[in-house]
């Protein structure tokens, strides 16, 4: 008797996550398509060209028939040249007509792109009816790849990808000074003696051979997806170019492992969903990166707001004490003038766990220690007061409002300039003491 | 409504043989992505169309899944709908991260249509029941499919977009050339805005089992690109692009018969794009390589007539014969023979093979030239503050282009701090000498 639960008839997708070495094979056709997209695509992405991958991708098509015509076989290397030449001559007219017939930049793309496809879709029409399935460029046939014929012991598509990664990868490593010079400061590295032009036809070459590469394993969306989602997310996570591809190469294998596993589960097309899987990603990024974040931003934001409500808090407190020693705000005071609600709630409890207020029955009392917090504040805001007098002849009464602002902003050491700078004799323009 | 649709389009096409339906569809089609195209390609938006076209297919998947079957309006609203989710999430993205417009575009592009790829796979699974036969249409374009309750979809929507096109023209122009402009004087922009978007993304919706998504992207740019070529004036421009489209949709369906129909049709409209890039007074090139070519030729007349006027001016004002080799050594020339002609035949100069003389009308024109260049080198040393033996060929650039009036303007100012020579009162003396420094020698390119 089989005691071994059956994995598959399980409910939760455990099944899925075996994979079966053909699996891996597509796996790995997937991630070398993806890594060599995501080489270029980083540089498309900061040159904020990244519809250039859209672009080029179709406008491919009539070299590819012309290339097939031309060469009778769907062998890749006239393939490759076939490509190579129409993406040259793609960004030629698309840079021609912005430049001399003023036609706005985008609009050229458009015009060209789609022109030279409606002529490979005529060409395909006209001459290779039967060979070219355009359907299957678009959505690829990636499930194929273990069908294919071998090449050196490896799947004729995956052989084919393999060396565009290796063409792309040897390209950044010799070129990567004039691609990263060229693709944030092309003026300068005009000046320099490079040429940012040469530098722009030669990516938008490698561009187009990797599109071409890779329609036969996994079709045009995907490759359009990984020349710019892997970059844009690695752009959300690092400022560094080399971490950013790095992380861009990482990103698209693992859309390519995530892809293939949930097609799997789900039984569908497998560069469909590592697009998917991208753009998962992405989507990730775009909530959870920690420095551009929009979660980190909110948490960032709520800090600040929390950290100034403290100040305001103790400041209050300080200056209700030098007011009148006797008298003491209660709890439902203070919250009610640090603006109500569950921040100050919040707010309250927090400085009291910290020891900067301490309760006394309904009364709210200033600690040691929130007390020497306070004075540092009231003298951040005072000197900042009477620096805004002194030096900018702003009139007495509005100088509170941008002192309240800015007095949360103010280190030790600006404190120390401002104390230079104006000339107090311990008193603000309001005539308070300025604590020391 | 009250008389449902097959009833509206058997009154108004079912008069008509399926090649005129596909005629009237296709050019009711070109029209109003022109129009509409138009916007986009202003407000620096075409490859919007692009990415919408892409992002329709998950909403049309959805649609048929839900429906189960291929009924246009339906799939238009599915198609629709992932449409305007996908604008609103480019305009999220570029708000909110620092992804930039462009991979913004891209990434919800890609990402909306690998979705659509996961869900026709679904689709197409036998359990799936439904006829899926028109769904490929939606990708590729089947102009041949239309039927007249496809016409009648059409034919609403062009009609709504131009009343709303019509009614908001003045806003419209507006944020097309200076959305910040309309913003500061209160116009609701953003609205706007979504309001151009939605009808561009209502025009690809209606157009996609047309024409296909990357062929109904060309019809948004194309028409509209073209017509930009003929006009500065937005009207024109819609009217021309509108024009063009329908066209394009007329023409392309009757000369591409046996290829498929979508690609026929830009190309078509790809045909009329070129003639206008060559043909197009102002903007089009052989326009602008004419007048390049008269302007060339008129400045190379200005320093021949201005050159022998300095070869002459001491004599003046006796016009003395001058050989032909003392003008070579003067200036460098190119094509001075038939230069001479030129001016023969338009009676500035007489000449023969080894002299030349100016006439009395070529004296005159040459003298103002020779004013205009020397009161601009003048102008240059005294206001400019450029070295004396530098402003020739300054004045050489620019001299040209003087106007009467500037030309005036310079003399009286001139003439008010007593700058003005009063030797010879019509042509002031040159600040430099003339003609012995070979380093500046004024060369001449034409």
């Amino acid at each position: 008797m089989n005691l071994l639960p059956n994995i598959a008839a399980l409910p939760l997708p455990i099944g899925a996550f075996s994979l079966s070495p053909s699996d891996w094979t597509i796996i790995w056709t997937g991630a070398a398509t993806n890594v060599a997209c995501a080489l270029v695509g980083c540089f498309l992405v900061l040159r904020r060209m990244s519809m250039m991958g859209d672009a080029l991708s179709h406008a491919v098509l009539p070299g590819l028939v012309v290339a097939y015509l031309l060469s009778h076989s769907l062998d890749i290397i006239p393939l490759f040249f076939g490509a190579a030449a129409v993406g040259l001559l793609t960004t030629f007219l698309i840079q021609t007509l912005h430049q001399y017939a003023r036609v706005p930049s985008d609009a050229s793309m458009g015009v060209v792109f789609t022109s030279l496809f409606a002529l490979g879709v005529v060409l395909v029409k006209k001459f290779v009816s039967g060979h070219f399935d355009i359907a299957c460029v678009y959505e690829g046939s990636l499930e194929l790849v273990v069908l294919a014929d071998t090449v050196g012991g490896l799947p004729r598509p995956l052989f084919t990808t393999l060396i565009v990664l290796l063409i792309n990868g040897l390209v950044l490593i010799l070129l990567w000074k004039e691609l990263k010079l060229s693709s944030f400061d092309p003026a300068l590295a005009t000046t320099m003696g490079l040429s940012a032009t040469a530098m722009h036809y030669l990516l938008m070459t490698l561009v187009a051979v990797t599109a071409v590469a890779s329609f036969e394993a996994v079709g045009s969306i995907l490759v359009v997806a990984m020349l710019i989602v892997p970059a844009a997310t690695a752009h959300l996570l690092t400022d560094r170019l080399a971490i950013m591809v790095g992380i861009s190469a990482g990103i698209g294998i693992l859309a390519a492992v995530l892809g293939c596993i949930a097609a799997n589960y789900w039984d569908t097309n497998i560069a469909g969903m590592m697009t998917v899987a991208a753009g998962a990603l992405y989507g990730l990024a775009v909530f959870f990166s920690p420095r551009h974040g929009v979660c980190s931003a909110l948490v960032r934001n709520l800090q600040m707001s929390l950290r100034v409500l403290h100040e305001d808090l103790l400041a209050m407190l300080y200056r209700v004490e030098e007011f009148d020693d006797s008298k003491h705000l209660t709890v439902a005071e203070a919250r009610e003038a640090i603006g109500g609600g569950w921040l100050s709630r919040w707010s309250i409890a927090a400085l009291v766990r910290d020891n900067r207020i301490e309760t006394a029955g309904e009364q709210l009392l200033l600690t040691d220690l929130g007390r020497t917090d306070a004075r540092k504040l009231v003298r951040s805001h005072r000197l900042w007061e009477t620096y805004l007098v002194q030096h900018l002849g702003m009139p007495l009464d509005h100088v509170h409002e941008p002192a309240h602002r800015v007095e949360h902003f103010i280190d030790a050491r600006l404190q120390q300039e401002l104390e230079a700078e104006v000339d107090t004799e311990g008193q603000d323009p309001h005539g308070r003491q300025i604590p020391e | 409504m009250t008389v449902d649709q097959p009833v509206i389009a058997a009154l108004f096409f079912d008069g008509l043989n399926l090649s005129q339906k596909v005629m009237f569809g296709t050019a009711l089609l070109g029209g109003i992505s022109g129009v509409v195209g138009s916007f986009a390609v202003l407000r620096g938006r075409s490859l919007v169309g692009d990415m919408l076209a892409h992002a329709a297919l998950p909403g049309v998947c959805l649609a048929f899944l839900i429906m189960g079957s291929r009924n246009m309006l339906g799939l238009s609203l599915g198609a629709l709908l992932s449409g305007l989710l996908a604008i609103g999430m480019v305009s999220l993205l570029v708000h909110w991260t620092r992804t930039k417009e462009d991979a913004a575009i891209g990434i919800v592009l890609s990402t909306f249509y690998g979705m659509g790829v996961v869900l026709l796979s679904i689709i197409q699974k036998p359990h799936i029941g439904g006829n899926k036969a028109g769904l490929d249409s939606y990708l590729f374009g089947e102009p041949g499919n239309m039927l007249s309750a496809d016409l009648v979809l059409l034919a609403v929507v062009a009609a709504v977009l131009l009343v709303i096109v019509f009614t908001f023209f003045k806003e419209f122009q507006l944020v097309s050339f200076d959305n910040d402009f309309a913003r500061s004087q209160g116009w609701p922009t953003l609205l706007l805005d979504l309001a151009l978007m939605a009808s561009l993304a209502v025009v690809t919706i209606v157009g996609l089992p047309i024409v296909g998504i990357i062929l109904m992207a060309a019809m948004i740019i194309i028409p509209a690109s073209t017509a930009r070529f003929w006009t500065n004036r937005l009207h024109i421009m819609l009217l021309l692009a509108g024009a063009f489209g329908a066209a394009a949709g007329v023409l392309g369906t009757k000369l591409g018969r046996g290829l498929p129909a979508g690609a026929a049709i830009v190309l078509t409209a790809t045909g009329f794009f070129v003639l206008s890039l060559l043909l197009a007074p102002g903007r089009g090139v052989v326009s602008r390589v004419l007048a390049e070519v008269q302007l060339r030729n008129r400045i190379a007349r200005e320093h021949l007539l201005r050159s022998l006027y300095e070869l002459s001016e001491s004599d003046l004002p006796k016009r003395i014969l001058l050989p032909i080799h003392k003008l070579r050594e003067y200036r460098h020339w190119r094509f001075l023979p038939k230069l001479l002609a030129g001016a023969v035949e338009s009676g500035h100069v007489e000449s023969d093979d080894e002299t030349v003389k100016l006439t009395p009308l070529g004296l005159q024109r040459a003298a103002e030239l020779t004013k205009a260049h020397r009161l601009w080198e003048m102008y240059l040393v005294q206001h400019a503050g450029i070295a004396a033996d530098h402003v020739d060929r300054d004045a050489d650039d620019v001299e040209h282009l003087l106007t009467a009036s500037l030309l005036l303007e310079l003399e009286h100012e001139l003439a008010a701090e007593g700058r003005l020579p009063d030797i010879t009162p019509e042509v002031p003396d040159s600040p430099h000498e003339l003609g012995t420094d070979p380093k500046n020698t004024p060369s001449s390119d034409f």
